[in-house]
């Protein structure tokens, strides 16, 4: 299950609606093993495409760097999807390399950069096995 | 001095659960197969038909081995090395 705050599932869908069509992506990273996202770090999607994500190969560096000096790991992946489902697709399957996260899909398919209905779902990507969890949002 | 590495979550199951080692060579290709000889099914994660894998991110000294000449960049000891997995998809 991923806990995730109000404030953080509000802030991953205002960075989906602002990037929609492209697809938007990033981390909330958290304490090493305590699996509680907490610091919110939009990343810049270096592919700006509606049917691609990908991480700058620098900023992804830094990423990793800052995260290690904290002591934290990426506790929840996100990235929208603007024209299908939430759910993996074939691709982001492949990619998955944190078997520990929690991978957050938007998808902005329904009402693009405007307010409205949107889904969110979350799921573990493990050996190639998506398996779908409930998602409880903090107050 | 030898060359430092620093692997990844998901690569660590295979290197002992080390986050990082020691290797040596004077290319990226040595060094790997250096790595390899102590960590075998290593390098099948790093390297497919003679070239860097797509989904793998290789650091020399904060610079992206891409941009360095792939497997033929060159090693001096001393030198820092970091493998990231890309973080990407797609729908």
């Amino acid at each position: 299950m991923l806990r995730i705050s109000q404030e953080l599932v509000d802030a991953i869908v205002r960075h989906a609606r602002q990037d929609h069509p492209d697809e938007a992506c990033g981390v909330i990273a958290g304490p090493s093993g305590s699996d509680s996202p907490q610091r919110f770090i939009p990343m810049l999607n270096a592919a700006r495409s509606p049917n691609f994500y990908e991480f700058d190969s620098m900023d992804l560096l830094k990423l990793y760097r800052d995260m290690d000096d904290r002591d934290e790991e990426p506790v929840v992946i996100y990235h929208s999807h603007t024209h299908t489902e939430a759910y993996p697709s074939r691709t982001d399957i492949a990619y998955a390399s944190e078997p520990n996260a929690h991978y957050v899909l938007v998808s902005t398919r329904e009402t693009g950069a405007e307010d409205g209905p949107f889904e969110f779902r979350s799921f573990t990507i493990v050996d190639g096995v998506v398996t779908e969890e409930d998602v409880e949002i903090l107050a | 001095m030898a060359i430092q590495v620093s692997l990844p979550t998901i690569l660590r199951p295979l290197a002992k659960d080390l986050r990082r080692v020691d290797t040596e060579g004077e290319t990226l290709a040595q060094a790997i197969d250096f790595l390899e000889a102590s960590f075998p099914g290593l390098k099948d994660r790093l390297v497919e038909d003679g070239a860097l894998r797509r989904y793998v991110n290789i650091y020399i000294n904060d610079e992206d081995v891409r941009f360095l000449g792939g497997l033929d960049s060159e090693l001096s000891d001393g030198d820092r090395i970091d493998v990231l997995p890309a973080v990407a998809g797609g729908q």
